[in-house]
């Protein structure tokens, strides 16, 4: 074993990351250790969400992008949430970076742009940007790309289907008294959206939370909401177990693994409300610690592509962060990753210009 | 016998390494820690070195005094349940054969391998709706129809009890097993009831082992942050779980630090006042 790494030449700083990946999860070790004992002179450690997400893209999305580029990839299992914000800035801190490349949520991409957490990407060198829809392309205040849209996704209204037998059509169900102690909602303000979600349903839309006073209003309709929720769950196992046993039978909860849980033949449903799903997305976004800036050019052009798009939506399910014109995707594979309703754009913003008022304002709320 | 005092360098060594350990592994982390709630908040970012007090000023609310109480007050339950069931368990543990107990405390002892991950889900599990205890009582005719038993403080309390159970029962053998047999048999003797000996005589001679496992019960159960997530409303949410929200989620390092600080202060404060109380009930005894 020791031979094997002395001889293939890896730094201090690869077999950490993959010690690290392994305390993670256990999962991720055991997938990491043979591409690091493979790895060439060019490598890039790659953050995506644990779990499922970061077994479909080790299965089907890095090993075709090794062979094209002749980059191994190593991927890193990193939290949900903004945790990965966390430790990534606290590694740069001190020059390490757990994964050179990571898919990051928007509040964390704002959050790590105030630190210049970032590396400024090169568009000239990401010829493949050009695909992407504008709102994805990622920019500090003054221009400097931050980063490129990885994928985007949908939270939408979910429900075990033995318990309910009609699909709700509108976020009011969650307010609906029948639905009482039944629901499964995200625990955090910055991650459930749950303030656009009363606006866009109640408040004619998002703009309502420009001002103080609507954002009020739209925390006293949500107070509505508590007598009806089972479960804050911070945790996403937490409740995608209780949806497909039914033991709670409805709430808020991602369009694509709702979908996978569904094909494999669990009694859940994922129904994109009139009102509209809650669209969010994940950039690629480079460590200011990792030396690595060609390969990951070369990497975060590669995903940009049409035609990879295009495979992430057939085999993670993800939506794309490339135009729909310029995808090969049938009528029916789209309707199954994405909507024409007009979706809820999360009001990135408010969470970091108001984040700590939100978050008490918030906690108060759930817990009072 | 007489210990002599260390007086070379080869007697100071024992000592040294762990309070090397200690100073490396507690104390400069601790102290990082106060020095970091003292540091300055920038919203939608990290933080920035300073010396403020505005993180422990957002601590001091009724909000957050109520969550303060909510999470003393269950550490305290977690800690009176463990003593009453493990101080008679264990009492009459001693009282079996070398094997019953050996084979006892290798059960207790495998029970600390799990998680508190394991001992959240399991119990979730066991008190669900759909698959849990309730439809065993459905079965044998005690109960109408299967009823979810999460979340609710019940269920928090049950889930911490058993996690720290083992603990408190470790910590009492000892004591119990090395408890003077005569001193029972001498009250027999004299006429008391075996439950009169056990209130009078087993109780009051092991007051302060079971003053010691109460505060170490309920500082063990303080720092409890996940089997209320799991098994708890969000009003049974204990203060490490707000701690880890501004730490992880929201990166508000100071206040999270704040409020560890502010919780360490009250709980060493109440173990504090614990030993002070007991201390005088000594002298006057």
């Amino acid at each position: 074993m020791n031979k094997r790494i002395a001889k293939s030449g890896i730094s201090r700083r690869t077999l950490m990351a993959a010690g690290l990946a392994g305390a993670g999860a256990l999962g991720a070790g055991v997938l990491a250790m043979p591409t690091v004992l493979r790895a060439q002179e060019r490598s890039l450690k790659v953050g995506v969400y644990g779990g499922y997400f970061k077994d479909s893209f080790d299965k089907h999305i890095f090993p075709a992008f090794t062979e094209a580029s002749g980059i191994a990839v190593e991927s890193v299992a990193e939290p949900t949430g903004e945790a990965w914000l966390v430790q990534l800035e606290q590694a740069a801190k001190a020059g390490r970076a757990p994964a050179d490349i990571s898919m990051m949520s928007q509040v964390a991409m704002l959050k790590g742009q105030s630190t210049n957490l970032w590396t400024p990407l090169d568009l000239a060198r990401i010829p493949n940007a050009g695909n992407l829809v504008d709102q994805f392309v990622n920019k500090y205040p003054d221009g400097r790309i931050a980063g490129i849209g990885a994928v985007a996704w949908y939270i939408t209204l979910v429900s075990n289907t033995e318990s309910f037998a009609a699909a709700p059509d509108s976020w009011a169900a969650l307010w609906d008294p029948a639905n009482k102690d039944k629901l499964g909602l995200l625990a955090l303000v910055s991650n459930s959206f749950l303030l656009e979600v009363t606006a866009k349903t109640f408040m004619g839309g998002t703009d309502a939370l420009d001002s103080e006073e609507g954002l009020l209003k739209a925390f006293d309709k949500l107070a509505e909401v508590k007598p009806n929720v089972r479960l804050w769950y911070r945790d996403e196992a937490q409740f995608e177990q209780a949806l497909k046993t039914g033991e709670i039978p409805m709430g808020q909860y991602y369009h694509d693994v709702t979908g996978l849980a569904a094909a494999d033949g669990h009694p859940v449903r994922s129904t994109f409300p009139k009102e509209g799903g809650i669209l969010d997305s994940g950039c690629w976004a480079l460590s200011r610690a990792s030396a690595k800036t060609d390969e990951a050019h070369i990497f975060i052009d590669y995903m940009s592509q049409p035609a990879i798009q295009a495979e992430m939506s057939r085999k993670v399910g993800t939506a794309p962060t490339v135009k729909r014109e310029l995808l090969d995707l049938s009528d029916d594979e789209f309707a199954s990753v994405s909507s024409e309703i007009d979706p809820i754009i999360p009001r990135y913003d408010l969470y970091q210009t108001k984040s700590d008022w939100l978050n008490q304002k918030w906690t108060e709320l759930i817990v009072g | 016998m007489r210990r002599e005092p260390a007086r070379t360098l080869s007697d100071h060594l024992p000592v040294i390494f762990p309070a090397l350990m200690l100073l490396v592994f507690f104390v400069i982390p601790f102290g990082i820690m106060i020095a970091v709630s003292f540091f300055q908040r920038e919203q939608g970012g990290f933080y920035t070195p300073d010396f403020v007090l505005s993180n422990y000023a957002r601590f001091l609310s009724s909000f957050f005094g109520g969550v303060l109480s909510f999470s003393l007050l269950l550490a305290m339950a977690v800690a009176v349940c463990c003593v009453v069931l493990a101080f008679p368990f264990t009492y009459f543990l001693t009282c079996r054969t070398r094997r019953v107990q050996i084979a006892w405390l290798v059960g207790l002892l495998s029970v600390l391998s799990l998680s508190e991950v394991i001992i959240g889900f399991a119990w979730s599990t066991l008190f669900s709706r759909t698959a849990g205890i309730s439809n065993l009582f459905v079965a044998l005719g005690l109960m109408e129809q299967p009823t979810a038993l999460l979340p609710g403080f019940g269920a928090v309390l049950t889930g911490m009890v058993y996690q720290a159970l083992p603990y408190t029962i470790l910590v009492l053998y000892p004591a119990l097993v090395r408890l003077e047999p005569t001193l029972l048999e001498a009250s027999r003797t004299l006429g008391a009831s075996p439950l009169r000996g056990f209130f009078d005589i087993v109780i009051p001679a092991l007051r302060n082992t079971i003053v010691a496992t109460l505060i170490m019960v309920f500082v063990f159960a303080l720092g409890s942050y996940l089997l209320p997530q799991i098994l708890g409303r969000p009003q049974h949410w204990t203060l490490s779980v707000l701690i880890t929200d501004q730490a992880i989620y929201q990166s508000n390092m100071p206040f999270a630090a704040a409020m560890a600080v502010f919780l360490v202060l009250i709980s060493l404060a109440l173990v504090g006042l614990t030993l002070l109380v007991g201390g005088r009930k000594d002298l006057t005894a």
